[in-house]
């Protein structure tokens, strides 16, 4: 089996990128106290975390911890919703109030809550196949009402729980369990599947980054709307290196492009690289050459459809990568909330007719009496 | 000025039933006529009757729509089984529904309608107005559409608006017959057209045409008077199951002080109750229109895991889709309330059609040991009492529970005696705001009557658990894998269930307790058994029935009833659901009588199934 996890990885994963430490049971994070008078340990909970050892699970399980810390909410008020695989086992370790629904459905329960429960900070805890196989239908929902609701997507692409079938982001070809031959299945673009359902924020970090992860969290529950984030996550049995091209620091400066509002987008190892746009096509230019300058580079804009569009498409397989993978806020719109549009109906209808007496509606329409 | 010449005849109840295509506005002069008879004091039950499709081709036999209305000065039951008069507005009309007229009937057609392109549209080779086959029912042939063009011919309106006219003229010519008022109509024209003034003077001159045609023409010699039904005092307003059901819903809502949050995926027969409860947003009714029947059920968990009285609403299929989220919601034991308008199946089945087949699906579609209580209302009226019913035991009990109505009770209505506010049940809960184990919260700490957990609502200070779908450990709710706690939690849920019986009223038993054959039905049959089992009883024989509203857990009382009968008959549109369970559950030698026509039953075809039981052997009614 080993063998044959191997050639599941990519193709040019770079030599030695296990850490000694585990990133997942110490991740390099700055563990000083918030202002909030809130640690990461007050959203701890009393149950073990079960996840296998090294999974990456852990640390964006910390990385939120520390959020929530950092937020300085009282545990009461949020709310974890998930709905089925590792990544959704996610309520049981946070103290805060928590369900762990079914497969799929954990984008549906949250819109219920949150409709009837606009006081609580509602948190969407979901996978690669949960969120975009078995419940893509109620992601592409839950994004095009804009729910007032954070999604966390944990994408490790594969089925870590089922042990190791391919999943809705495994790329093409992918030898596993379920696919001896290699998958048949062309993998979804999450950023780009919320793009196109309408989301009004999409976001992308990684396990491995805990410092930028944190920021892109705490960026999702400022945001009003139904909040995207992917979050790329190592499952070290089953997929192991999936992202390694991505977050190990051999690779990381120049397959990963980190974008910030306002800003020109710079990467490589030495920020000397960028993006600029060559009609309508995004390149990569050499900022050292001196052919091309940081004033010619794309800068990014969070409420530019273009833009979102552009990046969102900068996908390509991290065995050929030719533009890097953008990583950050990509997009951040405002448009009214559905949570707050359904309790506005009911409130200006109250304004307008009262509200509803119950004897008067059992007594409405043509009635008669009998003596 | 009304003719001199004709006759008015008291009868004690009339079947009228009128036909068109679908396109013809059958249903709303059929639910116009009904508020009319209402309100004329009445007793009274309606069955619509229409296709799935929305407009089939003109003329096409399957594009015909019915509506039926039986009236009478003394309580009814059923819709009727044979019409005493049939209006067919055309010959698809006439073919599909000519069976159903009783022989010496009044017979009303269009005749206009009756070219030779609609009768071949209809499956016929000849005319049947000319060939003599409709010598045996009082055939009237008026020339509907030709007078209803004249009658509008000043207004020079588009031919369109004429055609939709023709209803209104068929309506009119009714009121005549039936001697009602026309005023009601005209009133209710007034507010449906208020912004149409070309169209409200159309429908207004079509009306008062039929109406003047029976008293100027002298085809008509005979009009007929039902007088007022002697129903219990109070005041009444004609009502369908799926309007009482979203009646009821928001009643339950109010007496229990809770925000409704109603889920539901659009699903005939279903969809009303969702067009209904979206009028009421000053109730503070939330409607939510999800993307799928799952979506739908798993909001309203959400929304009851919020503190809310959720609701979800479907048909067959949709349930189906629903099984999964229905299981969560017993291991959640979170209150939610499924209604189940049940219809023709399997799969999509025949949407528009009536069925009882849900109910093995309501008791066992669900993957593991999975008890959920259902309820089943009898009559259109009796969804109100029922729905409230189902939102107590799942408020009270922390469980999803059915509610099983039908297409029939659906669409059908009947006069409903207005309740009082005060007279509804009082539902308000009580939601855990304190520790309740030694300083800590444990979820799954049961209340020892009932065995119900505490509702604990997010947001609560102290309070924070986790719940999910795997098993829990007793009490803590923390996952387990134990096997003797699982064993224990399955029981444990089991047994919630049942303590309902404690918490629900015994079965009641109608007719003569000391007879021989005992009749058990349940939904939307009542009227067609307890028609027949009178009937009987009127001839002399001895037959008992009872009907149950609760089917799990049953009435306590249940088995003892039925061990006194030596038959038992147990009459259902499927192929036996409720009598498998009474045989499994109570070892009676309990039989079936089922048909699945998409059709509620006939009186007399259940008057005569009982009536064999009773003479087999002798011929004779017993003591007599
Ligand atoms: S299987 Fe993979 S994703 Fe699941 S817990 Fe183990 S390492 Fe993590």
């Amino acid at each position: 089996m080993a063998d044959e996890l191997k050639t599941t990885k990519p193709a040019f994963k770079p030599a030695a990128v296990k850490p000694a430490v585990r990133p997942s049971t110490q991740p390099e994070t700055r563990d000083e106290e918030p202002e909030t008078g809130y640690t990461w340990r007050d959203f701890q909970s009393d149950q073990d975390v079960r996840w296998c050892p090294g999974c990456g699970d852990y640390a964006i399980l910390k990385t939120v911890q520390r959020v929530l810390a950092e937020i300085g909410r009282p545990p009461h008020e949020h709310v974890f919703v998930s709905g089925i695989g590792c990544s959704s086992r996610f309520p049981y370790y946070v103290s805060t109030y928590g369900m762990h629904t079914i497969h799929g459905r954990a984008t549906a329960v949250a819109t219920g809550l949150k409709v009837v429960r606009p006081d609580l900070a509602v948190w969407v805890i979901t996978g690669d196949g949960d969120g975009l196989s078995i419940g893509g239908n109620h992601m592409l929902h839950i994004l095009r009402r804009n729910v007032d609701v954070q999604i966390l997507l944990f994408n490790n692409q594969i089925y870590g729980l089922t042990k190791g079938q391919f999943s809705p982001t495994s790329e093409f070809g992918k030898i596993t369990k379920s696919s001896p031959y290699g998958s048949a299945d062309w993998p979804v673009n999450p950023a780009a599947f919320a793009l196109g359902a309408g989301a009004t924020f999409i976001a992308r970090g990684m396990d491995r980054d805990p410092n930028h992860l944190a920021t892109v969290i705490r960026r999702a529950y400022e945001h009003r709307g139904a909040a995207f984030v992917e979050i790329y996550q190592n499952c070290n049995v089953f997929n192991d290196g999936a992202f390694f091209v991505f977050t190990e620091k051999e690779t990381k400066p120049q397959a990963a492009l980190f974008v910030e509002h306002g800003k020109p987008m710079v990467f490589g190892a030495n920020r000397d690289k960028g993006i600029r746009l060559d009609g309508l096509k995004p390149v990569v230019v050499d900022l050292t050459d001196g052919k091309w300058s940081v004033d010619d580079l794309l800068v990014h804009d969070e409420t530019d459809e273009t833009i979102a569009f552009l990046l969102t498409r900068m996908f390509d397989d991290p065995r050929h990568l030719e533009l890097p993978r953008p990583f950050g806020v990509i997009r951040a719109v405002q448009r009214p909330t559905f949570d707050e549009v359904m309790r506005q109906q009911i409130e200006r209808t109250i304004e307008a007719r009262g509200p509803g007496d119950l004897r008067t509606l059992l007594f409405s329409g043509e009635t008669w009496t009998v003596m | 000025m009304a003719r001199s010449d004709v006759r008015i005849v008291e009868l004690p109840e009339v079947t009228v039933r009128i036909a068109g295509d679908s396109g013809d506005g059958m249903q709303l002069t059929g639910s116009q006529f009904t508020s009319v008879t209402a309100l004329v004091g009445n007793d009274l039950s309606t069955l619509p009757d229409f296709p799935a499709e929305i407009r089939a081709p003109a003329g096409t036999t399957y594009g015909v729509s019915a509506f039926q209305i039986r009236f009478a000065s003394s309580d009814i039951l059923t819709p009727g089984d044979e019409c005493d008069a049939l209006v067919a507005m055309n010959p698809a009309a006439l073919k599909t529904n000519i069976a159903r007229l009783r022989k010496g009937g009044i017979l009303i057609v269009n005749e206009d309608a009756f070219t030779e392109r609609d009768l071949q549209l209809a499956g016929y080779t000849g005319n049947p107005l000319e060939d003599g086959s409709l010598s045996e029912y009082e055939l009237y042939r008026v020339p509907i559409t030709r007078l209803t063009q004249e009658a509008l011919a000043e207004l020079k309106l588009p031919f369109k608006v004429v055609e939709r006219s023709k209803n209104m003229f068929a309506l009119g010519l009714l009121l005549w017959l039936y001697d009602r008022p026309m005023d009601y109509t005209i009133r209710w024209l007034e507010q449906r057209f208020a912004k149409q003034p070309d169209i409200l003077e159309a429908n207004l001159r079509a009306l008062r045409a039929g109406y003047h045609y029976g008293d100027t023409v002298e085809a008509f010699s005979t009009r007929y008077r039902v007088a007022p039904a002697k129903l219990p005092p109070g005041t009444y307003r004609n009502i369908t199951g799926n309007q009482a059901t979203a009646l009821g819903l928001i009643a339950a809502s109010q007496r229990a002080g809770l925000e409704l949050f109603y889920g539901s995926y659009p699903i005939t027969p279903a969809s009303d109750v969702l067009h209904e409860l979206a009028k009421y947003k000053h109730f503070r009714v939330f409607t939510f229109q999800a993307e799928d029947e799952i979506a739908a059920v798993t909001a309203v968990i959400g929304a009851a895991y919020g503190g809310k009285l959720a609701v979800t609403g479907t048909s067959g299929p949709g349930l189906a889709l629903k099984t999964e989220a229905i299981g969560l919601g017993v291991m959640l034991e979170l209150p939610l309330v499924i209604l189940d308008i049940q219809r023709a199946g399997p799969s999509t089945g025949m949407p528009t059609k009536t069925e009882q087949a849900d109910l093995l699906q309501a008791m066992f579609g669900r993957n593991g040991e999975a008890p959920v209580p259902i309820v089943a209302p009898a009559t259109p009226g009796e969804c109100f009492w029922m729905v409230l019913e189902a939102c107590r035991i799942a408020l009270k009990y922390m469980t999803p529970v059915f509610f099983l109505s039908d297409g029939y009770l659906a669409n059908g209505s009947e006069p409903w005696r207005i309740p009082e506010p005060e007279e509804l049940p009082d539902l308000r809960v009580r939601f855990a705001t304190e520790p309740n184990a030694n300083g800590r919260f444990l979820p799954y700490k049961r209340d020892p009557d009932t065995l119900a957990r505490p509702w604990a609502l997010p947001g609560t200070p102290g309070l924070m658990h986790r719940i999910g779908g795997l098993e829990k450990q007793h009490e803590t709710g923390n996952v387990s894998y134990d096997p003797d706690n699982h064993d224990f939690m399955v029981r444990l849920r089991a047994e919630k269930i049942q303590r309902i019986a404690e918490d629900i009223p015994p079965a009641e038993l109608e007719g003569d307790p000391e007879a021989r054959l005992l009749v058990v039905g349940w939904g939307s049959t009542y009227g067609a058994i307890k028609t027949a089992v009178q009937r009987l009883r009127q001839k002399g024989y001895k037959v008992a029935q009872v009907h149950l509203r609760y089917l799990n857990p049953f009435p306590k009382n249940l088995g003892e009833i039925l061990t006194r009968f030596e038959r038992i008959l147990v009459p259902e549109i499927n192929l036996g659901q409720l009598v498998r369970l009474l045989r499994d559950r109570y070892l009676v030698p309990a039989e079936g009588y089922n048909r699945v026509r998409g059709l509620p039953f006939t009186a007399a075809e259940l008057e005569a199934r009982m009536q064999d039981i009773l003479t087999e052997g002798n011929g004779h009614p017993e003591g007599n």
